[in-house]
């Protein structure tokens, strides 16, 4: 295991290659989920708030993308 | 292929296949990383160094190819106007500068003890590092306008611009000196590479592709959410 962890006394470039890598990937990862999230509440928050504003109108925001209706 | 091009059922496609595409790419990263930190040999050259290729090249090969599928994708808007060829192209361009960087981090990492220096201003750095300022050149761009179209039309054409770098890098270990090491995968006699190291390259390589895959989905759901919003922002005030 020390063996393993020492890389052939290259450890100090090979573990920060894959750290560099993997907190990339998973920062990529978690703001893009992050992103996703907060556009689906602020999505849902707006159409919640027109309905009570104003007759609902089912074809305004659906034809604007060929988009289905995802709120319930 | 029209039938994929509404954005709605476009979406519903990827979706379900998002938890398969996800899994796939963690299996496939896990078992590069057991082959390629475990069970492969050390370089007889350069030793342990050699594991730091099993990201240095799937990040490079995803950083040319995320580049490649932008550039067609503003192709495709420029020609067509699709709203999801311009949606594409936004969503890949961050993932492309994430793989770009990725692969200038693990090379200056592989650099310095192998070559002796962390950077050196050659053609296949200098090209690459080219690569990366065009992906934050075409997130500013599209981010800068007030009006999505007016900011769709112009990174499209800055990609399409800078497109003419991909085969430049390619090449530009066969054009210039460079201290960069030619291709050992892509030649015409065979991989110049042994099956106990081309493994776990190629596992990282189709974790790398999925990883891509899944999180694309994500930020397109993310963006195609946001043009709804717009609408129905604008329509509320109008």
């Amino acid at each position: 295991m020390r063996e393993f962890l020492e890389m052939g006394g290259y450890a100090a470039y090979v573990w920060p290659a894959y750290g560099a890598a993997l907190a990339t990937m998973l920062g990529l990862l978690a703001a893009s989920l992050a992103s996703a999230r907060a556009r689906r509440r602020e999505l849902a928050a707006l159409e919640g708030r027109g309905r009570t504003r104003r007759p609902h109108r089912p074809g305004a925001a659906a034809a604007e993308d060929g988009h289905d209706a995802e709120a319930p | 292929m029209h039938r994929f091009a509404n954005p709605a059922r476009f979406m519903r496609i990827a979706e379900a296949g998002l938890p398969w595409i996800a899994a796939g790419s963690a299996g496939c990263v896990a078992a590069g990383l057991y082959f390629g930190l475990v069970a492969s040999p050390p370089d007889y050259q350069q030793g342990e160094t050699v594991r730091i290729m099993y990201v240095h090249v799937p990040s490079a090969w995803m950083a040319m190819f995320v580049y490649a599928l932008l550039a067609a994708a503003s192709a495709g808007f420029l020609v067509w106007r699709h709203p999801l060829a311009d949606v594409a192209a936004r969503a890949a361009a961050p993932i492309g500068a994430g793989f770009t960087a990725m692969a200038l981090v693990t090379g200056a990492l592989w650099g310095q003890p192998m070559w002796g220096t962390w950077w050196v201003w050659d053609a296949r750095l200098t090209s690459v590092l080219i690569l990366f300022f065009l992906y934050l050149g075409h997130i500013a761009l599209t981010g800068a306008f007030d009006e999505p179209e007016r900011g769709a039309r112009a990174g499209a054409l800055l990609a399409l611009v800078g497109a003419v770098n991909l085969p430049v890098i390619k090449f530009s270990v066969d054009w210039w000196n460079t201290l960069h090491q030619p291709a050992s995968l892509a030649r015409l006699d065979g991989p110049a590479i042994h099956s106990s190291m081309l493994t776990p390259l190629l596992l990282m390589a189709l974790g790398f592709l999925l990883y891509f895959l899944a999180v694309l989905t994500v930020r397109m759901r993310a963006l195609l959410l946001a043009r709804r919003i717009r609408a129905l922002r604008l329509a509320g005030t109008g």
